[in-house]
Parts: structure tokens; C-alpha cells; sequence
């Protein structure tokens, strides 16, 4: 009989939510285990190139449910190896939100001034830019002009980027060849390396269970490298404290298939779903116009033709980013780039025959393609997403070698949610067909469902025990020494992209786990400093009376 | 082009072609070609190379392609009779529909709460993607081999080491007014 491995702290995934505890409870003396389901990827794996099987399908885990489909990250590093790296702190008014539960969602103890010294140390730690006029992007710019055109604001969105590295090749979402994106393959966990931390890739966890004293056994299967429908085998590891950070639209999934043997969930698992209130358009520009009335012109000849130039996210419109304005009613206006192949198929034609997303019409659209912007609406919606029963595996039947699976989420907007996104539909359109200078249509929801690229809130924080499955500190209701310190424990949509947030709010919940740690007889310490051995940061949460076992 | 094995195979492909040619529709290969339609000017998605993606074991459509193809002929019966058109028989009774039949087909195929939905859409993404993204092929590949819908897209050939690099990439100057509310970070307040 072969021992069973055991460690101190078990991570199931590895993105913004796993590798951030990964690094403070290594440097701070715990055994840690990261296990991930997806392949562990390095800058010389990233293509540029959208053949299946390339890193770009590699990377991503492509989830269809029953109204709504979840876009995320699948390898070492999670979705912070996919994304575009815009990273604005969410607006004041998001933590007042009350969403469909009739009082405030988020715990009484966290608001924008409490999370602000987390914010801080993600900024050190990643870091995260404030970018000039001179960084952004001609889609960037077009959109820029063109909100200034219709009386309105624009912000270049914070970034973790190098500026001075990144080559605007928009292939940031098959991972950054050149390093110029801060994922967590730059920072935390190549830190939590550092400090002793062990990564598993291509282990995907599928259940818990509790062992005699008070820890847990966590079940994986092993993935064949290239084809994920492949299981090559089986294991377990156990731990005194597990850490659940898969992504809101895996988190709950497995915490549902673990109830067998844990027992009953509390009622916020797996429920209160939300995408984030998504939602993207698709603008078709006119050169002749945009030359006419912005007055913009490209040095090499067109005047935009350049959607495939860039680094997704650059311009943000936040005007109706404004606390007096009722809920529902506020949400941000960005401007992205979304690459063809997972994009493309979604967009319609503004003003065409229905249907309007495939056909003669489209191709014609698809041909101007380079003359596409694409702007993305992050608006407030009602957590309405639900998890059904639990697929056998992972978080979805998985249909292609890599990327597609179809899941148990099922997503029926409300009133409410429709009537934020139409707001925000006719703002975006109002902005962008003034004066003709282009045509846009939103992406349709008949195909996959509304998509989201930020799942929320399946797994949330809060003080209610009937609306909430975490309580304040992270810490799964009725099951101690069981965490979730990732985008499921956000308690609802942002209005903003989530990223910034969830990195801060799993910086925050470190303290707490370090206890829980040491409560459990194992020797560690909290109050590492930013990977880099920046102290900033942590002078400021020090301050905070919050740090454990110093 | 690779010889057709058997009758089936070719009532298939020929089936399949005629999907994906209602997804990107595109121009007669030749003047008595049925799968293509011809509804619209250029190479469409089977020019692309649709079946050559659809027979990619990767898509994890592959092995369900007999099926839907004859479903597909299923249906195509069901909705002629349903809108009294005569349908020839020298070719799939999918092929046989006119280009606007064909698409309003597919359109309630694909419509939410079709109970086959799933695997309609599943067609048409892949359909899309032979077109948009080449996703059989090396991207660079592809573009220097001519890939009708790369180059339709206005995609360009990448550097000599195949990456894709933009030394001028924006406007480089200030184009609007920032939102007043932004903190020092960046962010709004
Ligand atoms: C294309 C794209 C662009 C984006 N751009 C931005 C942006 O510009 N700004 C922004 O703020 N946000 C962006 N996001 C969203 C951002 O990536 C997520 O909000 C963030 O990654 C969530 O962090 P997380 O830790 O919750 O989950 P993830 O980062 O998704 O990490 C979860 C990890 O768990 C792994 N996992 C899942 N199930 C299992 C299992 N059973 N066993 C083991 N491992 C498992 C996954 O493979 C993954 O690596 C983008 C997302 C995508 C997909």
C-alpha cells in the first residue's frame, strides 16, 4: 500500500484566486499544492496562430450552458494567462448593491475604502499601469473620439501591461510571447515556485471529501495533455485546509459533486450566478466618416482599418458609472478587441434580415472585418445563473479535444438585467452611429446564450447564511478548513472588469486563511511582501491590524 | 480531392457542404455545383475548407457528421412538405432547398428550445471558424497559401519568425476628456 500524499494546504486552480494564496501561505511556511487541471504553458508555448490544438485553444476552457456560455482560462496561471489585463478597481457604488436579495449584497466589513489597501498590493504586485493617450490603440482612439464627439468622457483603462514590451500584436487572449502581460506566470507564481509551492498541471479535481481529523482528501484525475476528453488516471491528496479557487463557473460545480460526501452545501453554492451583466457590441466604421467628422487619420493610409492591431481593452467610457443613477442603470461602455474563430460567429448585422449572425448579409460584414470595433458593456445584472445537476467530470461534458463543453448552467435574464442591457445598447448606439459614423449591432444571445468572459458570484461572500455560501472571510459555511477565494466569491456584477477585484479580494482573505492554518498546528506567517520584494503595499495593509502570527 | 468511397459519403459531404455554405455562403466552384448555392460573391466557407475542419477529430464533431447530415435531409423533407415545395432527387433533399429555404431552415434549427439545437450550433461555429479563423491550418500558413477567408478578413502576412507586430498601432494623442471622477490609480472613484 502506497502513503497517501498529504499537505498543508491543498489549491484547486490557479488563476488570480489560487496563485495568490499560493504565494503568501509558501513564502509564509506552509506546504502548499496547487493543483490544475490545465497544461502549465511558458512563453515559448504561446503562438500566434488559431489552428486548434495551438495555445490559444489550449489555454481556454469554453463552457455553453442553457442561456448563457462562460469563457475562461484552462493551464497554469488560469484566466490571467488569457486576458486582456484591464484592470480598474470597481466603482464606489457596486459594494452599496443590493441585486435581488432586497439588501445590501456585499458584508457590512467590505467597501471600496476597505478594499482599497488590497487593490494596492495587487498594483504593486502585478503591476498594474495607469496608461497615457499615447498607449492606447487606433480602436482605442476611434472610440475615444467618438464618445468626445458625442459630448462624453474617456478614460484610458489601467492595465497590467509593459507598454514597452508589448508589440500591439491583439494575441494577448493565445497567451503573451513576450511577456509583456502580467499573468501570474510573471508574478505570484513563479514567487510561490520560489518559496517551495508545488504546481500540478493537468490534475482536474472532482470531489472533497473530509478525512478523520477534520481535514480533507481531495479526489483529481489526470488529463491527457492534448486531448482533455482523455482521463489517464486517478489520485488523491489530502490536506488540513483546502483552497477552492477553479473559477466561478467550476467552483460551485465541484463543491455540488463533493456534497455526497461533505454533506449539504449551503443554498448560495452553485447559485446567484452572475456574467457580469455582459454584453458586446459590434460596430462596422466608416473611414469616410471617421475622417470627415473625428478628423482621425492613420500615418500609412486608412484612416482605422485596424481591429486586428492593438491590446484588447484600451478606452473605457464610464459615464454612467454614476452612484446617484439607480441600479440597473449603471454600467461602463470598453472598448475591445475580440479575435475571430470565438468572436465573429456572435456578431449581427446592424439593421439586416433576421437571422442575422450567419448568411450572405454577415459575410459581408465579416469582410470588413478589419473595420470592426468591438465595444463591451459591463452592466448590473440580477445573479440569475444557476448550476444544475453536476456533469461526471470537470465542469462541463467536454465536446472538442480542447475548449468546447457544454454545462449545467442555466441563465434566464430578468427584467431587470434586459432592461440595463437595452439602456446600455441604446448609449453605445447613440455614441457610435452619430453622424454615421458607423453601424452597430449587439452580439446575439439566441445562439450560445448571453457569454460571458467574467463569471461571478456562484460561491459568494456575505453576512446572510440564506444568501451567501462563504462568510465574510472566505470560509465555506458549515464546512471550516474549506476557502474560496476566487471570482465565485464575488458577490455580484462590478460594472467593471473583475480582475483588479478578485486579485484584491483574495489578498485579503490570506490573513484569514493563515489562521485557519495555524489554528490547524501548522508553522506559518503571514506578511510576504509583492513577488518582486516590493513592501509598499504591505506597510499599507499592516496598518490594517489584520496580519496574523507575527 | 480525395475519391469518394461510397454513395453515403458523398450524399454526406455533399449535405455537410451545403450547411456550411448556408453559414458563409459563397460562389459555384463550377456552373452545375448544387452543394454551393451561389447566394453570395466570392469563396465562402467551403472554399475555406469547412469539411476539412469538420473532419478534424479535434472539434469533437467528427464522429457525429453521418447523423447530422442525415437529419439534416430529415428535416429538409419534413419543412419542403410543410411549405409545399417539390424537391428534386438528383441531389440531398437539404441540397435540393433553395438558398433562402436553406436558411430558414437552420434558422429554426438553431432557434432557442429546438430540441437539437446544441449540435446545430455546434455545426455552424465550426462552419464559421473553416471561414473566419482557419482553424485546420497554421494561421501564417494559411494567409501565405492564399486562405480565402483570412485574407477576406484583411489579415496580413506576419513577420519572417510568423509573430504578428504593430510598431504603429494608435493616434498617439488625447482624444478625450477624462471621466472627472478618476482616482490617481487610474480607476473610477
Ligand atoms: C478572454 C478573456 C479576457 C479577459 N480579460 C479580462 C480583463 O481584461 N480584465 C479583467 O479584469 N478580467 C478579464 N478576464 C476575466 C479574468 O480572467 C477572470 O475574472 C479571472 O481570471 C478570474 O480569476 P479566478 O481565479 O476566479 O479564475 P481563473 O483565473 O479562471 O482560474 C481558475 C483556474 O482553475 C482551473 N480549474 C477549473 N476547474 C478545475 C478543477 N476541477 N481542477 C483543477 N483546476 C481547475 C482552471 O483551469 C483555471 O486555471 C478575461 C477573461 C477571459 C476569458
Amino acid at each position: 500500500m502506497t502513503a497517501i500524499d498529504k499537505t498543508d494546504v491543498v489549491i484547486v486552480g490557479s488563476g488570480f484566486g489560487g496563485s495568490i494564496p499560493a504565494y503568501h501561505l509558501a513564502a509564509g511556511g506552509a506546504k502548499v499544492t496547487v493543483l490544475e487541471r490545465g497544461p502549465w504553458l511558458a512563453a515559448n508555448d504561446f503562438e500566434h496562430d488559431y489552428l486548434l490544438g495551438s495555445s490559444y485553444t489550449r489555454a481556454f476552457d469554453f463552457v455553453v450552458g442553457d442561456g448563457m456560455s462562460v469563457l475562461g482560462g484552462n493551464c497554469v496561471g488560469g484566466g490571467s494567462v488569457v486576458y486582456f489585463a484591464a484592470m480598474p478597481r470597481a466603482p464606489r457604488f457596486v459594494f452599496d448593491r443590493q441585486g435581488s436579495i432586497g439588501r445590501r449584497m456585499w458584508p457590512s466589513v467590505l467597501s471600496r475604502d476597505t478594499l482599497e489597501p488590497w487593490y494596492d498590493r495587487v498594483d504593486e504586485s502585478l503591476p498594474v499601469s495607469k496608461q497615457d493617450w499615447t498607449d492606447v490603440s487606433y480602436a482605442g482612439g476611434l472610440w475615444a473620439a467618438a464618445c468626445n464627439h458625442s459630448g462624453r468622457t474617456a478614460n484610458p483603462a489601467p492595465v497590467a501591461v509593459d507598454n514597452g514590451t508589448c508589440v500591439n500584436c491583439n494575441f494577448m487572449m493565445a497567451g503573451c510571447r513576450f511577456d509583456a502581460k502580467r499573468s501570474m506566470l510573471t508574478n505570484y507564481l513563479p514567487a510561490a515556485l520560489a518559496h517551495g509551492a508545488e504546481i500540478r498541471p493537468l490534475h482536474e479535481v472532482q470531489r472533497l471529501e473530509r478525512t478523520e481529523d477534520g481535514g480533507y482528501r481531495v479526489h483529481f484525475d489526470l488529463i491527457d495533455e492534448e486531448d482533455y476528453r482523455i482521463h489517464t488516471g486517478t489520485g488523491v491528496i489530502e490536506a488540513k485546509v483546502v483552497i477552492i479557487a477553479a473559477g466561478a463557473g467550476a467552483t460551485p460545480v465541484i463543491l455540488q459533486r463533493s456534497e455526497a460526501t461533505l454533506g449539504t452545501m449551503p443554498h448560495g453554492v452553485g447559485r446567484y450566478f452572475s456574467g457580469n451583466g455582459e454584453r458586446l457590441n459590434t460596430a462596422i466604421v466608416d473611414e469616410d466618416r471617421v475622417r470627415e467628422v473625428l478628423g482621425l487619420s492613420r500615418e500609412d493610409g486608412p484612416v482605422y482599418s485596424a481591429n486586428h492591431i492593438g491590446k484588447g481593452p484600451t478606452v473605457a467610457n464610464w459615464d454612467k458609472l454614476d452612484g446617484s443613477l439607480p441600479e440597473y442603470e449603471r454600467y461602463s461602455l470598453e472598448q475591445l478587441y475580440f479575435p475571430p474563430g470565438l468572436g465573429t460567429i456572435l456578431a449581427q448585422v446592424p439593421g439586416g434580415e433576421e437571422p442575422r449572425w450567419y448568411g450572405a448579409q454577415k459575410k459581408e460584414i465579416l469582410n470588413q472585418w478589419a473595420n470592426w470595433l468591438t465595444i463591451f458593456l459591463m452592466t448590473e445584472d440580477d445573479n440569475e445563473g444557476v448550476f444544475g445537476t453536476p456533469p461526471p467530470t470537470g465542469n462541463a461534458y467536454r465536446i472538442s479535444q480542447q475548449m468546447l463543453g457544454r454545462g449545467s448552467l442555466r441563465y434566464d435574464p430578468t427584467e431587470n438585467t434586459r432592461r440595463g442591457w437595452a439602456l446600455a445598447d441604446a448609449d453605445c448606439k447613440a455614441i457610435i452611429e452619430k453622424d454615421g459614423l458607423a453601424k452597430v449591432a449587439p452580439w446575439t444571445n439566441d445562439v450560445v446564450g448571453a457569454y460571458t468572459v467574467h463569471p461571478l458570484a456562484s460561491c459568494r461572500i456575505g453576512d446572510d447564511a440564506a444568501t451567501s455560501a462563504l462568510h465574510p472571510n472566505h470560509e465555506l459555511r458549515n464546512h471550516p478548513g474549506i476557502f474560496v477565494t476566487d471570482s465565485a466569491s464575488v458577490p455580484g456584477a462590478l460594472t467593471v472588469n473583475p480582475a483588479m477585484t478578485v486579485a484584491a479580494l483574495a489578498e485579503r482573505s490570506v490573513p484569514g486563511i493563515v489562521r485557519a492554518l495555524q489554528a490547524r498546528d501548522v508553522d506559518v506567517k503571514y506578511g510576504a511582501p509583492a513577488p518582486d520584494g516590493s513592501i509598499t503595499g504591505r506597510r499599507a495593509v499592516s496598518k490594517l491590524d489584520l496580519v496574523a502570527g507575527t | 480531392m480525395q475519391p469518394e468511397a461510397t454513395e453515403e459519403e458523398r450524399v454526406k459531404n455533399m449535405t455537410l457542404e451545403a450547411y456550411a455554405d448556408t453559414i458563409v455562403p459563397g460562389e459555384k466552384r463550377f456552373p452545375e455545383d448544387r452543394a454551393i448555392a451561389g447566394a453570395a460573391p466570392g469563396p465562402g466557407s467551403v472554399a475555406a475548407g469547412a469539411l476539412e475542419l469538420l473532419n478534424f477529430d479535434a472539434t469533437g464533431v467528427t464522429a457525429g457528421l453521418p447523423y447530422l447530415a442525415q437529419s439534416l435531409n430529415d428535416h429538409a423533407k419534413i419543412y419542403a412538405g410543410e411549405v409545399a415545395l417539390e424537391l428534386d432527387h438528383d441531389v440531398p433533399p437539404f441540397v435540393a432547398l433553395p438558398y433562402e429555404h436553406r436558411r430558414e431552415l437552420v434558422r429554426r434549427l438553431t432557434t432557442p428550445g429546438h430540441p437539437e439545437k446544441d449540435g446545430w450550433v455546434s455545426l455552424a461555429l465550426f462552419c464559421n471558424m473553416a471561414y473566419d479563423s482557419a482553424a485546420h491550418r497554421h494561421t501564417a500558413e494559411a494567409i501565405r497559401d492564399g486562405h480565402p477567408g483570412l485574407l477576406a478578413l484583411g489579415y496580413q502576412a506576419p513577420d519572417a519568425d510568423g509573430f504578428w507586430r504593430f510598431p504603429k498601432y494608435g493616434y498617439g494623442r488625447k482624444l478625450a476628456e477624462l471621466h472627472p471622477d478618476t482616482t490617481p490609480s487610474g480607476s473610477p472613484a
